[in-house]
């Protein structure tokens, strides 16, 4: 038990938010990248987070975060006619990305709010750590 | 008579270490606020300094088995996750209070054991 571990918590936690700020950039910058076919349409991303159990450590005692994998939404494509398209299929169908840009926006909201919590709670984690240093001094 | 330092100081460096330990377990459940069915957990203090006395007494141990609690969520979600970060932030900063004033009440006993050696 020591401060390095809550330090290594919130350090996962911080690396996972930025994994899901990172697809959030992805879907959003994607958001209209059209193709000529379904497979080869962009599909939105998501990643999935787990908790890590160390077993060196008090296993109730909590634990990091990481993320398992990245899936792609299966959501249905937005298909829409665009006949002028210079990647319109023989149809003249485009298929647009399954990216919802709103719920995008609330993901990286909440997604840097919870970095945000937890460089805090590393600040406290420092301010705590440098108090401890001091016992004595005063 | 020799100056025992674990005496002098009491129970609040136990306090300290449970404070510690109480961080681990609420950092914890701030890293894992969007796991989906991570169950947030917590430290009965009350239970676990009574723990700590009775170890250090020699006591037989009474009530229960030091393990940290599951929290019930005001609101349960839909992906089985329990952590309401609100609860967490300000059970935290709490924690992180509670951890000043145990350091202070150890300051303030090595003060007096300071002044008890400098004999003024």
């Amino acid at each position: 038990m020591s401060f390095k571990d809550i330090a290594q918590i919130a350090g996962s936690a911080m690396a996972a938010q930025t994994v899901r700020l990172n697809t959030v950039a992805s879907n959003l910058a994607n958001a209209d990248s059209v193709a000529g076919s379904e497979a080869e349409t962009y599909r939105a991303r998501k990643p999935v987070f787990a908790t890590v159990m160390d077993d060196n450590l008090d296993a109730a005692a909590g634990g990091r975060v990481q993320v398992l994998d990245v899936v792609e939404s299966a959501e249905p494509l937005r298909k829409v006619y665009e006949p002028g398209n210079p990647l319109a299929n023989a149809d003249g169908m485009v298929f647009y990305p399954n990216v919802n840009q709103v719920a995008e926006m609330t993901d990286m909201m909440s997604a840097s709010r919870a970095f945000e919590t937890n460089v805090e709670v590393l600040g406290r984690i420092r301010g705590m750590q440098a108090s401890l240093l001091k016992l004595g001094e005063s | 008579m020799a100056i025992n330092f674990k005496d002098a100081v009491g129970l609040h460096a136990d306090a300290l270490q449970l404070r510690a330990q109480r961080t681990r377990v609420l950092a914890s459940n701030i890293a894992n606020e969007n796991t989906p069915g991570y169950s947030a957990q917590d430290i009965d203090f009350k239970e676990s300094l009574a723990r700590v006395e009775a170890e250090l007494s020699g006591e037989p141990i009474l009530e229960g088995d030091g393990e940290t609690k599951f929290r019930v969520p005001y609101h349960p979600s839909g992906d089985g996750n329990t952590v309401e970060i609100g609860v967490e932030q300000a059970a935290f900063s709490q924690n992180a209070t509670d951890f000043a004033t145990s350091l202070t009440f150890i300051n303030m006993k090595l003060r007096g054991i300071a002044k008890a050696i400098n004999g003024q």
